[in-house]
């Protein structure tokens, strides 16, 4: 497929993709936001239990990012899953069906929203004490470099996790043992209520990578094509054995810390400021305004869309309860 | 057969495991040229190579959550501890992740995973460096824990760990390592969730873990010169725990008694205690009797660190009055 060549598309960097790849951006993260849309209405009719920490405004992170993957690639998240999940290609069916807790959902029911897990996609889990990922990602770094599969680990965390003695044990060990792992930070400001600049002594949180020797990048998290360009140079690197490496992407969630947050800590106005940055409309308008796509392609894509998130909450509200006897299963690998 | 050590059949085994299966590995803190802060992995640097011995930074939390994910990843990692008390600093990575990943994945990922960790007092290490913290771990689902007293089941019981899929706390009792005892040239193993009785009798049953194992075997042997037979109980591994073969023990015996290096509350002690009661109360003559470590901090003073950990006078006299014998 040609690549689009103007002046318009070459601001944005549209002119290294083709039409396809950015119409798959498009779509997956449409896909993300609108099961998260969907997600919160099945809260609040009591589909869903416990904790949903929706991925809303940040889904340019988790699209342009993970793109950037192989299937074989292992990715390693944390509570707020959901869009890693998707974009990694866990189906949003699956994916579904466990936030309802169903036999069917991708970890049958056992996890739920804050631990998607998808083995044939090498989706190695949402882990939900912050931090806790973090080490796991850097042991997935040591497999992958000593059993030789040229696998690159790409482990996600908030800014909240940057104050955990975890993420310091892990850039240090991944440092000297040259592991093979991207540590991505998805710094949205706020760690639940707390802005980052009252809960670290540092500005500019990339440079937590710094004392290991990590180079590290920042990327605008709200802009798809800048965050893949980023993450496919930075996979590239860290697949030939050139090390750690820690990005850091500024973006915005436009929904609460969980569903049970009003986000009161937080002014409207910097919410308004954010959502016109929103990461969908944006790529929408650049694409339509390079004319690579027309408004109707667009409306198909949405449709074909909703169509699925639609189908995803069908199959979860049909989809069995776990049978009783599965309450004792998988406790121990027997 | 050949007479040797806890810390060489230790070492015979995680030998055998490096030799067997390329991708088991091994790493902790000072495992490299210094050989381990116990010398379980002396020589191992020369023998197999950095890659396979790793020391390790002193940050427990990665430690045990690289060999989590090294385990996720294909591989059969060795996470030594060098003190069960510095495994608090792991305690996220062990209970939230380690014990958890397979049942949340729905069972699509095992853990296969063996922590090592040295535990226990009586070394003049005062409070931080001398509990019993593996009773902790019993609690929790996912995880198993192994206690071996001799060196045979030192053996048997790692064996078992690296045919194991599972997360397991492997807790090594400070001051058994010297501990000899035969164990056979063939191969063998020894199951988790196996009781054995060391020493059989008539009149208590003795149930210990551990160094323990030592101190009930020494009381019986002082007990039988008074005439009181006991019986002494290996239980050996505590999660899985052998119930049946503790409340065979009792049926017989009639009398139960739990000898625990242990706090006495919330001790694991107090489980077993509680299983007996719930399967053989009718059997039972008396009360249960629970010995263990005195509710202090342990103390560095040599003469208070004794008072505060259970010997075999202590056995013998708390068995005789407890019971009137």
């Amino acid at each position: 497929m040609a690549k689009i060549k103007n002046n318009q598309s070459k601001e944005k960097g549209l002119e290294n993709y083709t039409k396809e790849q950015l119409t798959i951006f498009y779509r997956q993260m449409f896909q993300i936001r609108r099961f998260e849309e969907s997600a919160e209405e099945q809260y609040m009719r009591g589909n869903i239990r416990g904790f949903l920490h929706v991925y809303t405004g940040q889904e340019a992170v988790a699209v342009g990012a993970i793109s950037a993957l192989r299937k074989s690639d292992y990715l390693v998240t944390h509570y707020r899953d959901h869009g890693h999940a998707l974009a990694k290609g866990l189906a949003s069916k699956s994916a579904m069906a466990e936030l309802f807790g169903k036999a069917t959902g991708c970890s049958k029911g056992m996890g739920g929203s804050m631990h998607l897990f998808d083995k044939s996609i090498n989706l190695m889990g949402g882990y939900a004490i912050v931090g806790g990922q973090l080490p796991i990602a850097t042991g997935l770094g040591i497999s992958s470099k000593e059993l030789g599969k040229g696998q690159v680990v790409m482990v996600f965390m908030g800014d909240g996790a940057l104050n955990e003695g975890e993420l310091h044990e892990s850039l240090n060990m991944a440092a000297i043992w040259n592991l093979p792992v991207i540590f991505y930070l998805e710094n949205n400001l706020y760690g639940m209520g707390n802005h980052t600049t009252d809960v670290f002594a540092v500005k500019e949180l990339k440079k937590v990578s710094e004392p290991f020797g990590i180079p590290n990048l920042e990327v605008d998290g709200m802009d798809v094509i800048a965050v893949n360009q980023a993450t496919q140079a930075v996979v590239e690197k860290v697949r030939k054995g050139s090390g750690p490496f820690f990005i850091e992407a500024k973006t915005y969630r436009f929904r609460g810390h969980s569903v049970a947050d009003p986000s009161n800590y937080r002014g409207k106005s910097e919410e308004e400021t954010w959502k016109k940055r929103d990461p969908i409309t944006s790529l929408e308008t650049s694409m339509i305004q390079s004319g690579l796509v027309e408004k109707d392609e667009i409306s198909n894509i949405r449709s074909s869309v909703e169509e699925e998130i639609a189908d995803a909450v069908k199959f979860a509200l049909e989809s069995p309860d776990p049978e009783d006897a599965t309450l004792y299963h998988n406790v121990y690998d027997s | 057969m050949p007479t040797i050590t806890i810390r060489e059949a230790l070492t015979k085994g995680l030998k055998e495991a490096l030799d067997k299966d390329p991708s088991v590995f091994i790493m902790g803190e000072d495992i490299g040229p210094y050989g381990g802060a116990y010398a379980v992995t002396k020589g191992f640097l020369e023998e197999y190579g950095a890659e396979r011995i790793k020391d390790t930074p002193i940050a427990e939390s990665v430690m045990v959550g690289a060999g989590t994910g090294a385990a996720m990843g294909g591989m059969k990692p060795v996470v030594e501890l060098m003190t069960i008390n510095f495994g608090l600093l792991a305690m996220d990575q062990i209970v939230n992740h380690a014990a958890k990943i397979r049942y949340m994945s729905g069972g699509q990922f095992s853990v296969p995973l063996i922590i090592r960790a040295v535990t226990g007092g009586g070394g003049g290490l005062a409070a931080t460096h001398s509990q019993c913290l593996e009773g902790w771990f019993a609690s929790v689902p996912g995880l198993k824990v192994a206690t071996p007293a001799t060196p045979y089941d030192a053996l048997g019981l790692l064996r078992s760990s690296f045919e194991d899929n599972n997360p397991i706390l492997f807790a090594e009792h400070a001051l058994i390592y010297g501990v000899k005892g035969e164990v056979p040239e063939d191969y063998y193993t020894v199951p988790f969730g196996k009781a054995e009785t060391v020493i059989e009798g008539s009149s208590v049953s003795l149930i210990a873990y551990s160094r323990m194992v030592h101190v009930a075997t020494e009381a019986a042997a002082e007990l039988a010169k008074d005439g009181i037979s006991c019986e002494v109980i290996d239980i050996k591994t505590l999660r899985p725990f052998d119930i049946e073969s503790v409340a065979n023990s009792v049926r017989k015996t009639n009398r139960a008694v739990v000898v625990e290096e242990a706090w006495k509350t919330g001790g694991f002690g107090a489980e077993i205690a509680s299983q007996i009661q719930e399967v053989a109360f009718e059997d039972l003559d008396g009360p249960i009797l629970r010995i263990c470590g005195e509710e202090v901090p342990q103390p560095y003073n040599k003469k208070l660190e004794a008072m505060s950990i259970p010997d075999a006078a202590k056995v013998v006299s708390s068995v005789k009055s407890h019971f009137s014998l």
